[in-house]
């Protein structure tokens, strides 16, 4: 029997973010919000566990009322509860203070015997708030998985390096953050989404958990801070052979590389 | 603001792979000894492995001042624990302001269990390095949002500054084998390991794709209409001694592996000269591939935005270009 918890975040979807021509802002008005990619994966890796041995799988986001609509969507996919994380104090939170809270979150609706993130967020992608929450609760950690097996006694996860994967032991618990993987996140039924929508997800605020530490939330709890935020300008002013015959293009841009050096 | 006298030099965590240096540690020396030198500190380089002690030396040629080297039999594979056990101990007995890692797998698995132990900032997958003029901080600035926005972030209460930073991102200085540099050989206790290493799989060496190191990358995107079009992609290629890299499309659609992607969510590559042919050039392949030395784009759209980024752009179907540019090549070749 395995219980897991699947830390889910819900993100804009990245690939359909526009920059405004003009103010050289983010427009993110009509831009979906989703379950963050990877984390679906981590989800259904989850799911597969647990119908294999037997268990429950509770989801957890930390964010606005809205994320909601990210657990319905966890819950119509697999998971058996779903938790939201809400409250003004988290706001502004840095990975160090998001992990923190978060372990917070796992004491209090524990023990589990395992919790899958995604391997980053496509929002922030920085990949930490996983193995800093593991940090946080003194359990071992598996970044970077492709498959999760459980014999019963350990956990055993693939794991992708450069050149290859490593195969790991570890014992539960433990925090697996999972990359894409061979089976892909499944989709809801019909039933299961109209039943996930009528779910009543349960809010958590910092006062129902008991000795957070709150010097160690939100902006205050952040070591890190943000001082700048810019859109790149990777412009540059460059040849363009437009409207010549495929031979001559090719033959223009080969003098133009060899009289530059580029091409040997 | 608080006072950080007791907390000097910057730091670069060098990885090895059976005891040999990762190039990403290399290149982070380069804007180590760019921080170094304008705050007047030391760069030393971390040095952790098993028989790993010979490699100090070029370490040093590449612009360290001093290495610090745990060479022990216990740390021959990378293990979560043992490893941010060892930089812990590391930094407490010599407190460094700041600490570069590459942020490849093991650096992005070991340098949030560090900073979060140490319960400091880490920013994460840096592609630029610079000092707050107010405040004197390493200014960490790197992509978020799929690389539409980029963000420049402190740690102005704690040390050390920790940041991982990508691969491919920064060159490296030439080697100097007459620089001179000090090596401190540190023995530590290693710590008990959380997990075991039960296998090691290897991928076929054909599939192993080294883009970050690659001169010449050719790549290919959705413009190519199906997977076996990558013959274009791997003949150009060829013929420039190059790599084959790809878009997120192309990889989404399961033409070709992921590890040839190229962009945000995959690697980011600076070759001499890289051809995007096929590739609109969606902010997240941007992200990964702009920083280029040359950039040639080949696409039918005159309006895709890979021509915005390019040197060079050839506005035609890639299908005839690329045969014709293969002719160009071949020939100017006889010529020469």
């Amino acid at each position: 029997m395995l219980n897991i918890l699947v830390c889910v975040k819900q993100v804009p979807d990245t690939t359909v973010i526009k920059i405004d021509p003009v103010t050289k802002t983010l427009i993110r008005t009509g831009v979906p919000s989703i379950v963050n990619p990877f984390d679906a994966y981590a989800l259904e890796q989850a799911v597969r566990l647990k119908e294999a041995c037997g268990g429950t799988v509770t989801v957890v986001s930390m964010g606005p009322p809205q994320a909601k609509e990210a657990l319905k969507e966890c819950l119509s996919k697999g998971a058996d509860r779903a938790f939201l994380m809400t409250d003004r104090a988290v706001g502004g939170s840095d990975t160090l203070a998001t992990s923190y809270i978060l372990s917070c979150v796992y004491r209090k609706l524990g023990p589990f015997d395992a919790v899958f993130c995604g391997k980053q967020a496509i929002d922030g992608d920085t990949g930490q708030v996983g193995p800093e929450m593991a940090e946080h609760l003194g359990i071992p950690q598996v970044t970077y998985a492709v498959s999760v097996e459980y014999d019963g006694g350990e956990l055993k996860v693939r794991r992708e390096v450069d050149d290859g994967w490593d195969v790991i032991g570890i014992p539960t618990p433990a925090i697996i953050t999972v990359n894409k993987t061979d089976e892909l996140p499944r989709m809801a039924t019909l039933s299961s989404a109209l039943e996930a929508n009528r779910a009543d997800i349960e809010e958590i605020h910092c006062a129902d958990v008991a000795d957070m530490d709150m010097d160690r939330v939100g902006l205050k709890g952040s070591a890190t801070k943000v001082i700048k935020t810019f859109t790149p300008d990777r412009t540059k002013q460059g040849v363009k052979l437009e409207g010549k015959a495929a031979g001559d293009a090719a033959k223009e841009l080969v003098a133009l590389l060899a009289d530059k050096q580029l091409i040997s | 603001m608080k006072e950080f006298q007791a907390y000097q030099d910057i730091w670069v965590y060098l990885e090895t792979k059976d005891g040999e240096l990762r190039n990403v540690g290399l290149e982070l020396l380069n804007p180590g000894r760019r921080l170094a030198d304008a705050t007047g500190e030391k760069l030393v380089g971390v040095l952790i492995g098993d028989g790993v002690a010979a490699l100090a030396n070029t370490v040093i040629a590449h612009g360290a001042d001093r290495v610090i080297v745990v060479d022990d039999p216990a740390y021959g594979w990378y293990e979560t624990e043992r490893y941010t056990s060892a930089l812990e101990e590391l930094v407490a007995r010599h407190k460094p302001s700041a600490l570069l890692i590459g942020a490849t797998n093991n650096g992005r698995d070991m340098g949030p269990r560090l900073s979060c132990r140490l319960r400091t900032g880490l920013t994460a997958d840096c592609t630029e390095l610079g000092l707050d003029e107010e405040t004197g901080h390493v200014a960490w600035t790197r992509p978020a949002f799929g690389g539409n926005l980029m963000a420049t972030i402190l740690c102005p209460d704690t040390r050390p500054q920790i940041g991982t930073v990508r691969p491919g991102v920064f060159k490296k200085r030439p080697a100097d084998p007459s620089r001179k540099g000090q090596i401190l050989a540190e023995t530590l206790t290693p710590a008990a390991p959380m997990s075991r290493l039960l296998e090691v799989l290897k991928k076929d060496m054909r599939e192993v794709v080294d883009l970050e190191n690659a001169e010449v990358i050719v790549s290919g995107g959705f413009g190519l209409r199906a997977p076996e079009n990558f013959s274009y992609i791997r003949d150009l290629a060829a013929v420039l001694g190059g790599q084959v890299g790809s878009s997120r499309a192309a990889v989404d659609a399961g033409w070709i592996p992921q590890a040839h992607q190229v962009g945000q969510t995959g690697k980011t590559v600076a070759p001499k000269i890289y051809i995007a042919c096929g590739i609109s050039g969606a902010i997240q392949h941007l992200a990964g591939m702009s920083g280029s030395d040359t950039i040639i784009a080949i696409n039918k759209d005159p309006e895709a935005p890979i021509f915005d980024v390019a040197d060079y752009g050839i506005v035609g179907d890639l299908f005839e270009v690329i045969p014709a540019l293969i002719q160009e090549l071949q020939e100017y070749r006889k010529r020469q």
